[in-house]
């Protein structure tokens, strides 16, 4: 792992959120993470590049096991989260994944309306004492996800009506009515337009002050604009994490700047 | 000519016909098929066809034209003062193809030269005994004006198979020289083919749905004739189902309705949950090598032949009821006096229809994108939270067809009924008593012995007719429900 004296005092401001130690991934026979250790910052986003297949995703899942799901996934190694291993038999993944929400590559609103959308976490969780509090919960979430002045005369309208932009902004504000503490984003734009895109940025930057993102992208561009730490996965391997900036402008291993300057992946 | 000898001829001329216009094209295009318009098969095809088509479209409308028009003309032949109605006029005619039939044989066998049977005489000859050498028997002695009328019928068949023959050879012949005549590198066989294969299609198409209309219009028809002979507010709110044949009987729908609509919402009881659940288990918590396993097991109930299912009801599960219910029963209750009740039938049939709702909901809710489970899973819900709210509202309008096609099925079925509900028409709420259904009382009124002109045997139509309406009802129904929630979800 790269340590740069300047960032080495900046990141030990912060607070360690995750902490990822001799994280290995299988799916079947296929190795699909190898050795990665990495400290997650609590308040910062953190993007994960790389080219296709290197298990950016893959990790990522890991982190609020959604990986659980899929039958041959096997994961090893210790995830802590504020210092507790999240892979210990005593813990719930259900509760974890409120703790740790995620949006995904594809807007998946489900088929209900705007406000039963966002309502959905909540309700399963019984956050709302009551029908005001549960309103107050929804229209909160819909300002933090940049979407209540675009959708509040419609709170019952089908959340699948709206643009894409508009669904992966009312995903986001879905994972954020849970109160989650990191959240975490599957390539969030690939679906969407540049206008889409850049709304979405924007709330990402302005949910940096609440919690901790975790965001995989193929837009190197996307990475430098949004985050401030950058970790550099290539065939499973995490070969380089760090300051954004030091990343895309200083990288210290040969296949980072290739994959910079677009020489491989 | 026979119309077998007819085909025959008017295949081989097509076969030729593929071949010859193949071999044109190519002479035209000198050898070489890339000057063709078409694959050289093509204009094969397209000789083949005109040969085919327009021949054997006249050969069927000739063979099933040929007998009414015959039929027609030789019923003037018979004086009126012999017959009453048209019952008996019918079974003069049935007299007349015998006899007719009786002659062709004859003279098939040597026993009469041709002359002879356009010749001979009740007056002079006994036709029964001669006509009974050759293994032909009457049931009565000739009358003169059915050996007349039977003659004249075997002429006119004879002039018109003759002029059959002549008429489809010679379109078949037309056909071939037209399509040709007009194969040359330029034509255009492909698109010509591909229209007539359009047709084709059109025509099998409209097939399907004219003979749906027609069978639509028979229950139209003979349900009309029986309320002309029963009034139809004692049909659809007469409270006895009691049909004697002798008439005077009261034909009220009521009960039978009573029990069809008892009888499915058992069956129904028993399917949609047991099935739904399955379905749900297959679908989201079954490993692949149990789903693999287990879905087609299930699937199996449903090849299973409804009389079988009755059977079951008659010797398993009626007995077993009576045993819990009946009389000196586990139970101690007397709920149940013979094994066939509306139970018995309505547990059985929700068996049958098991397999029919999991199988279906099971591929809707596999069709529920894996990104909404993804979404709830994300949101820390439980697997169950997210089945319950996430996926089965998305697979809703697909479950409710399928629960719907289920009802159908339940409304239409009539083995079951027969051998595991009984056959008596009541109205009663215990559901431990025999009941019987619009299906089964159809059966048993038409194989009765009654008269088909008698509202005893005509009420099967109006039963179907309602029971259509009914299906089709809720048919349209499911649309609605399936169109309503996709609004909403999409």
């Amino acid at each position: 792992m790269y340590d740069a004296p300047a960032s080495e005092q900046k990141v030990n401001q912060k607070s360690t959120k995750i902490a990822a130690n001799k994280v290995q991934v299988f799916y079947g026979d296929t190795h699909a993470i190898k050795d990665v250790d990495v400290q997650i910052e609590d308040k910062t986003v953190t993007a994960f590049i790389g080219p296709s297949g290197c298990g950016k995703s893959t990790f990522l899942r890991c982190l609020n096991r959604m990986n659980d799901t899929i039958d041959v996934c096997r994961v090893k190694g210790e995830i802590l989260l504020d210092g507790e291993d999240i892979y210990d038999p005593k813990v719930d993944p259900v509760q974890l994944r409120a703790k740790v929400g995620m949006v995904f590559q594809k807007p998946n609103p489900f088929p209900k309306s705007i406000y039963d959308n966002i309502a959905y976490g909540p309700r399963i969780h019984g956050l709302a004492k009551n029908k005001a509090d549960l309103d107050e919960i929804v229209e909160k979430s819909l300002r933090r996800g940049a979407i209540w002045n675009e959708v509040k005369d419609r709170l019952h309208a089908p959340g699948t009506g709206l643009s894409g932009g508009q669904q992966q902004r009312l995903c986001i504000a879905r994972a954020v009515a849970t109160e989650p503490e990191v959240l975490l984003m599957d390539e969030p734009c690939s679906a969407l337009d540049p206008i889409a895109t850049g709304q979405v940025e924007e709330l990402i930057d302005e949910l940096r002050e609440n919690y901790s993102v975790v965001i995989v992208t193929h837009s190197m561009q996307q990475a430098a604009r949004v985050s401030q730490k950058t970790a550099f996965f290539h065939l499973g391997n995490l070969v380089e994490y760090g300051e954004t900036g030091q990343i895309f402008t200083n990288p210290v291993d040969p296949r980072t700047e290739s994959y910079i300057t677009g020489r491989i992946g | 000519m026979s119309a077998f000898w007819i085909l025959i001829i008017v295949l081989a001329l097509a076969a030729v016909g593929y071949v010859l216009g193949r071999q044109r094209a190519m002479a035209s295009a000198g050898g070489d098929s890339r000057h063709l318009h078409s694959l050289p098969a093509y204009y094969g095809y397209n000789v083949s066809l005109s040969v085919l088509v327009p021949a054997l479209g006249l050969l069927v409308l000739w063979l099933i034209a040929q007998p009414i028009v015959i039929e027609r003309s030789v019923k003037t032949m018979i004086p009126e003062e012999t017959y009453t109605d048209a019952g008996a006029l019918n079974l003069i005619m049935s007299d007349v193809r015998r006899v007719a039939n009786g002659l062709d044989l004859a003279v098939e066998r040597g026993a009469l030269t041709s002359e002879q049977a356009g010749s001979i005489r009740t007056e002079f000859t006994n036709i029964r005994e001669r006509l009974g050498s050759v293994g032909v028997a009457l049931g009565s002695d000739v009358q003169r004006e059915v050996l007349t009328a039977a003659q004249s019928y075997r002429a006119m068949n004879a002039t018109g198979n003759l002029i059959r023959a002549v008429l489809v050879l010679a379109l078949a012949a037309a056909g071939f020289g037209y399509a040709y005549m007009r194969t040359d590198r330029d034509f255009r066989a492909r698109n010509v083919v591909e229209r007539v294969l359009l047709s084709m299609l059109v025509f099998a198409a409209s097939i399907a749905i004219l003979t749906t209309v027609g069978i639509v219009l028979s229950l139209v028809f003979n349900t009309v004739e029986f309320f002309k002979l029963y009034p139809w507010t004692e049909f659809f709110f007469g409270l006895t189902w009691s049909p004697s044949f002798g008439g005077g009987s009261d034909l009220g729908i009521l009960p039978l309705f009573w029990g069809t609509f008892y009888i499915s919402l058992i069956a129904l009881a028993v399917a949609v949950p047991i099935g739904l659940f399955a379905a749900v288990y297959l679908s989201e918590y079954a490993s692949p090598a149990v789903r693999a396993f287990a879905k087609p097991l299930l699937e199996v109930l449903a090849g299973i032949p409804t009389i079988v299912y009755g059977l079951f009801a008659l010797l398993t599960v009626g007995p077993a009821l009576v045993a819990i219910f009946g009389r000196d029963g586990a139970l101690g209750v007397q709920w149940m006096g013979g094994g066939t009740a509306v139970m018995t039938a309505g547990l059985v049939m929700g068996i049958m229809l098991i397999p029919f709702v999991s199988s279906l909901s099971d591929d809707i809710i596999n069709a529920v994108p894996q990104a909404m489970r993804d979404g709830s899973l994300g949101l820390g819900a439980t697997k169950s939270e997210t089945i319950k709210q996430v996926v089965l509202p998305a697979a809703l309008p697909g479950i409710v067809g399928a629960i719907l096609l289920a009802a159908s099925r339940a409304i239409g079925e009539t083995m079951i009924v027969v051998l595991g509900a009984g056959a008596a028409a009541r109205l009663s709420l215990n559901p431990f008593e025999a009941m019987t259904t619009v299906t089964a009382k159809i059966v048993s009124q038409l194989t009765g012995d009654a008269d088909f002109a008698s509202p005893e045997a005509l009420v099967a139509f109006a039963l179907g007719m309602t029971l259509f309406v009914i299906t089709l009802g809720l048919n349209i129904f499911a649309l609605w429900i399936v169109r309503k929630y996709r609004e909403q979800y999409e």
